[in-house]
């Protein structure tokens, strides 16, 4: 195998809930995974075998008990868990992008500037980041109309399409994707699955939970099977 | 955007404060890096301003440092310089947004004057130029032309905070201290001042500090979060890391203690 962009070693993740009496839910117990360029990596397993646990431990959002994430930035590794708080968000900004069904924006901006946000903040252009913008939300599907308009008025659906375009907008070399083509229609699927593609043909790096069996087939190169870890207990 | 530097803006080192046998705030260091916004959480009592009246000239520590990249000299100890040399700080390189605009404004005076008065402190002596300056800002606020020469008295609490921001702004500091800068607003005004601060803190490449007990500003705003609680810094993190998956039991009491609309 090509050398790796993402390379994981050891990784654990337990959560202890204080003010639950000190449960703790040991969900990742060793995880080892390499991603190289071009590759998509399927997480797969029933429900609770950590799959969202592990992806958003990848883009620290989750803090691990032990282990290493690296990820090639800048022709170096950064450890994810280790960095300092200005290089993890520097690798999220430039190299690391994550796709989730669930949209955060402050709720007065308008659906276009929500998409070109992550490359204002790479000093993109307004116009030219606006029309990086316009030609994704073009492409999802959604009206020309709405998009001067604040999304938190959309719906569910066009809701998540600004989200996956404003995930998509910038040519991120490691792409985590949190269920990217739940509830989305045919069309928008194919689309989805177009995006994916093209990521990967540019030498993305792909990490993805998709409920969907078909989309796990076609963008899938590999799967790592999950299973359910040992129920929750109590610290002694 | 900003490039990465290995050289923080400001550095905080052991800072405590203590009012007799009082804890104020105790042992609390961090750095801020250029272009990083950094919350600070906790509920009343925790501390949160006594830190940031520490951290921004205002109150000295009882012990421990606070030291900012001044242009000239590099980090310096900003309660060991000179008078003359914090005050020029505070006025030009800093800007500082109270929670209530009555104590950062001058309210008898007008909005353009407000803003202007900033500039002539830091030496601007020219009326045309400094009026423009300040019009100009007072419309990046959104404040209409019409009203630069009503005195803040007049403005509604949203209007009279973005007055603020345009006078704090208009020096082009590198950093903000903010003390709950959208606290006591209405939530359709809190949303405008939020984008209008996230916007500015991304184009003008600011670092800011800024103090609230409302998390989901946090999450709007701030790249890093340290929770307080009694004083001290039990928890710190990337926002949305702590939000998510908090640490310490009163990091995941404050957070599983929000109520989400």
């Amino acid at each position: 195998m090509t050398e790796p962009i993402i390379s994981v070693r050891g990784l654990r993740k337990a959560f202890i809930l204080h003010n639950q009496g000190g449960v703790v839910l040991r969900v990742l117990n060793g995880i080892d995974l390499d991603v190289a360029a071009g590759e998509c990596l399927v997480l797969h397993g029933p429900s609770g075998a950590g799959k969202s646990t592990l992806l958003r431990t990848l883009y620290a959002n989750y803090l691990p008990q032990a282990g290493e994430i690296r990820i090639r930035h800048d022709g170096g590794w950064v450890d994810m868990v280790t960095a300092p708080p200005h290089r993890v968000l520097d690798v999220r900004r430039r190299t690391l992008g994550w796709v989730s069904q669930f949209l955060r924006v402050v709720p007065r901006v308008a659906a276009i500037d929500v998409v070109a946000e992550p490359l204002r903040t790479l000093g993109v252009a307004p116009d030219a980041a606006r029309d990086r913008a316009a030609g994704l939300l073009a492409r999802l599907r959604i009206p020309e109309r709405l998009w001067s308009l604040a999304p938190s008025t959309f719906s569910g659906g066009e809701q998540q399409r600004v989200n996956l375009a404003h995930s998509f907008v910038h040519p991120y070399p490691v792409l985590l994707l949190d269920e990217p083509t739940a509830s989305l229609d045919a069309a928008n699927r194919e689309t989805v699955i177009g995006l994916i593609d093209e990521a990967r043909a540019r030498g993305a790096a792909v990490v993805g939970i998709f409920h969907d069996a078909e989309v796990r087939r076609r963008v899938g190169t590999r799967v790592l099977e999950m299973r359910e870890p040992a129920g929750g207990e109590v610290a002694a | 955007m900003t490039a990465e530097t290995n050289r923080p803006l400001l550095r905080a080192e052991g800072v405590s404060k203590f009012y007799g046998r009082h804890v104020g705030c105790r042992d609390v260091s961090f750095e801020l890096h250029p272009g990083e916004v950094l919350g600070i959480v906790g509920e009343s009592g925790s501390g949160k301003t006594t830190l940031l009246n520490c951290l921004s000239a205002q109150l000295e520590p009882t012990a421990g440092h606070v030291l900012y990249d001044t242009r000239a000299d590099g980090l310096t100890d900003v309660y060991r310089m000179s008078e003359a040399a914090r005050r020029l700080l505070m006025r030009s390189d800093w800007g500082l947004v109270r929670q209530n605009p009555r104590d950062g404004l001058r309210m008898g005076v007008s909005a353009g004057a407000n803003v202007g008065e900033r500039l002539m402190a830091v030496g601007a002596r020219h009326y045309g130029n400094i009026r423009s300056e300040a019009t100009d800002w007072l419309s990046r606020v959104e404040i209409d032309a019409d009203r630069v020469d009503d005195p803040p008295a007049t403005f509604s609490g949203g209007m009279q905070q973005r007055v603020q921001l345009a006078r704090n702004l208009v020096t082009r500091p590198r950093l903000v201290f903010m003390d709950e800068p959208t606290g006591g607003l209405d939530v359709s005004v809190q949303a405008r001042l939020l984008d209008l601060l996230r916007g500015l803190v991304n184009d003008l490449g600011l670092s800011a500090v800024v103090v609230t007990h409302d998390l989901a500003v946090t999450r709007l705003l701030a790249h890093r979060l340290m929770v307080m609680k009694g004083g001290a810094v039990v928890e710190t993190g990337l926002t949305d890391q702590v939000l998510d998956d908090p640490q310490h039991p009163y990091s995941q009491l404050l957070v599983s203690s929000i109520l989400q609309p």
